[in-house]
């Protein structure tokens, strides 16, 4: 992510002399039109968005001549702040959807992209923004080929939300679901926990430490496809964002009828997380994260992906966190280092710091 | 990370389970006084390793299980008002009111604001000068001086818009009210480290002495409470009752002098009212008199509050330890983080939440 140059990026075109988002950049006419065509068109071009039909027109004989299955998934990004340390909305907002169609095993190819703005909204940071998703998109190999922009009135919205969507294909043999763990697969979490929620956090709340956390933000679908070079006989994916791993892992152990036991110190917790955490009452395993997966397959190809895992830019702290039981089905526990253990359940909503 | 994972060493915590287990002839009841002490055992699972001999009783010492109904149901009517903005700890948003909380508030247009430290709250008022600020301003001696600073701070830069809404608690007078109770069957205490931080423990000697009863200030760290409980017993096969001084990297016998100075000056004593405990007399801290102008009770005159517990919930009995929440039955049933009927479910401090979240697989499976 740090070759990106936020600074660098000018608007092609000078948006006539508004500097700021107003109504009327939402309303259809000339002023949306300008919008389009000098700040979206030119970061996200191609040839299926260059045409401005009502849809997007996808040929999809290619890519589906050897069979296979589409995904498709779709999110909102409401983030506060809209910049942060390692990103911005745009980041989150492309990253966040190939994750999701990564997760079933897909590769995503096309991407839909909505957004609404505030009035108001500085216009040299909707660029920023629209400029990181179009060099995400490319990084990504992911095309964004159609979209809207609506305005609503100041004060009816926060700034700027996004929502994306996206649409892979499924290789013929591949079956990632979370239903699909198995008593006896190991769960491999291809990094460390907590930088994206730690990041925002102490963004949101003017938080200063020593080494400052930047959010992991990341695509994973090049390193799901080397996952999936090693063996197509992975069992689930799993992107743990909001609710962090502890949530993730419950969803698989509700929807599998399976348990799942995981390793408080086999799971990699970097420092300054785990500084932040202590200081604001917060479990890292409850954090989001925004570029790490939880992959479950059988324990005879571990070793195997471990090493291919750790060979990926964002897979090079993997490593088997714990493994899916037939005891506490529906349930995650973690062993202490001391021996001990416990439930870690599925959170009810936002985390609370604690008062002391 | 000096100072945590140092005192969460795996090997160092065998060796004193070992210790402990090796001194352990009999059957005895510890209490630890504070909930972050109460999170600490359960997340590490120190309860289910320590020999069968030794109960751990898990103490009143979790701020938002002990703040009575009547002040949340009142922080709830101030919260509501239009021209208000509330700020909170984040764990006191969900502790239920008599019928709703502050995240209800919140949906139905309440300005709600988590904050992190109080003198967040007295920005927000000098930044907001159309707005009354009001601070929800509970905990034990730990939090205290904080609160004070922010009271005091408001008052230096005149202030007229930002009051806190007081209900803090102090753990000497808790202590002998446990050791008072007729059902009571605690046998020493793990002291609150960090409330000695800021007070010191000058104030122990006296109860241990009083009641015969072994008091160790205690750290919260997986080999600090080892170490506390270790000392309890020690002094428990031994007969004395001393005070004893476990979490000597933080906590002096005269505490923060600073802190205590400000304290002073901020606030009064008085009688208070533990939820699910009852009135324990001279237990907690209220606004001091020239500082009445800042007192949210009084500038909000909020009257007319009725209170009603759930009839199903024992939090009291829990909080006393004369049960374990797994006891209660409604405990996982009527009463889970979800639907809390107590606020000892609610906070990640709280026993029946600590026992909810970490212990349910164990407690289940004994």
């Amino acid at each position: 992510m740090n070759d990106l140059d936020f600074n660098a990026w000018t608007c092609p075109l000078p948006l006539r002399d508004y500097p700021k988002i107003v109504l009327g950049h939402g309303g259809g006419g000339k002023l949306s039109n300008e919008l389009v065509e000098n700040l979206f068109l030119p970061v996200f071009s191609n040839e299926s968005l260059d045409k401005l039909s009502d849809s997007a027109q996808l040929d999809v004989g290619e890519i589906l001549k050897n069979g296979g299955r589409l995904a498709y998934s779709t999110d909102s990004f409401v983030v506060q702040p809209l910049f942060f340390r390692g990103g911005n909305i745009g980041h989150l907002a492309v990253c966040g959807t190939v994750n999701d169609v990564a997760m079933s095993g897909a590769r995503p190819l096309f991407l839909s992209a909505g957004f609404i703005i505030e009035e108001g909204f500085e216009v040299e940071s909707l660029g920023k923004i629209v400029g990181t998703m179009g060099e995400i998109a490319r990084k990504s190999g992911v095309r964004i080929v159609t979209g809207d922009t609506k305005v609503v009135d100041r004060g009816k919205g926060d700034g700027l939300f996004i929502n994306t969507s996206g649409i892979g294909v499924i290789p013929e043999g591949v079956d990632i679901a979370p239903h699909r763990a198995r008593a006896g697969d190991v769960v491999i979490l291809s990094g460390e926990i907590g930088l994206h929620g730690i990041a925002i956090m102490s963004e949101r709340e003017g938080l200063e430490f020593d080494a400052p956390v930047e959010s992991d933000c990341a695509n994973l679908n090049f390193l799901v496809e080397e996952m999936l070079d090693v063996t197509k006989d992975i069992h689930v994916l799993r992107d743990p964002t909001r609710g962090g791993i502890a949530s993730a892992l419950n969803e698989i152990a509700k929807a599998s009828n399976t348990g799942i036991r995981i390793y408080d110190e086999r799971v990699p917790v970097p420092d300054a997380v785990r500084g932040a955490c202590e200081m604001l009452g917060l479990d890292p395993f409850y954090v989001a994260n925004e570029g790490k997966l939880l992959a479950i397959l059988p324990r005879e190809r571990a070793d195997e992906m471990l090493e291919k895992m750790r060979a990926h830019e964002f897979g090079q702290k993997a490593a088997i966190v714990g493994e899916v039981v037939a005891e506490h089905v529906g349930m995650v526990v973690a062993k202490t280092p001391f021996g001990s253990t416990r439930v870690v359940d599925m959170q009810l909503g936002e985390q609370l710091p604690r008062i002391c | 990370m000096k100072y945590q994972q140092e005192f969460r060493d795996p090997e160092l915590a065998k060796k004193l389970f070992r210790e402990i287990d090796a001194i352990t002839t009999r059957e005895w009841a510890i209490m630890e006084v504070c909930g972050g002490q109460t999170h600490s055992i359960i997340r590490n699972g120190i309860d289910q390793l320590l020999p069968d001999k030794i109960e751990l009783i898990h103490g009143p010492g979790c701020p938002v299980c002990v703040t009575p109904l009547e002040l949340i149901d009142k922080a709830l009517a101030i919260a509501e008002r239009p021209n208000v903005v509330f700020c909170s700890f984040g764990d006191m948003l969900r502790v239920p009111g008599s019928d709703k909380d502050l995240f209800r508030i919140k949906s139905e247009g309440g300005d709600i604001r988590t904050v992190y430290s109080p003198l967040d709250a007295v920005r927000l008022a000098r930044e907001n000068p159309e707005k009354e600020v009001v601070f929800f301003g509970v905990g034990f001696e730990t939090t205290a001086p904080a609160n004070a600073m922010a009271v005091f701070q408001a008052k230096n830069q005149g202030l007229k818009n930002f009051s806190m809404l007081v209900s803090h608690v102090l753990v000497p007078p808790a202590i002998a009210a446990i050791m008072e109770s007729p059902t009571n069957r605690v046998q020493g205490f793990l002291a609150a480290g960090h409330v000695c931080s800021v007070m010191g423990f000058s104030e122990y000697p006296p109860l241990a002495a009083k009641y015969k009863v072994p008091i160790v200030v205690t750290g919260f760290e997986p080999l600090d409470v080892l170490e506390g409980i270790r000392r309890v017993v020690a002094q428990l096969e031994n007969g004395t009752f001393e005070v004893d001084n476990a979490y000597e990297r933080i906590v002096t016998f005269d505490g923060n002098k600073a802190a205590q100075t400000m304290l002073a000056d901020v606030f009064d004593v008085t009688d208070r009212a533990w939820r699910g405990i009852g009135t324990i007399p001279l237990s907690g801290w209220t606004l001091a008199e020239k500082y009445r102008a800042y007192d949210a009770e009084h500038k909000f005159e909020v009257t007319g509050i009725k209170t009603h517990e759930s009839p199903l919930c024992r939090s009291g009995e829990v909080l006393q330890g004369t049960i374990k929440p797994h006891q209660c039955p409604a405990f996982g049933k009527e009463c889970t983080p979800r639907k809390p009927l107590g606020a000892t479910m609610v906070s990640s401090e709280g026993a029946c939440a600590a026992y909810y979240n970490y212990g349910r697989f164990t407690a289940t499976a004994k």
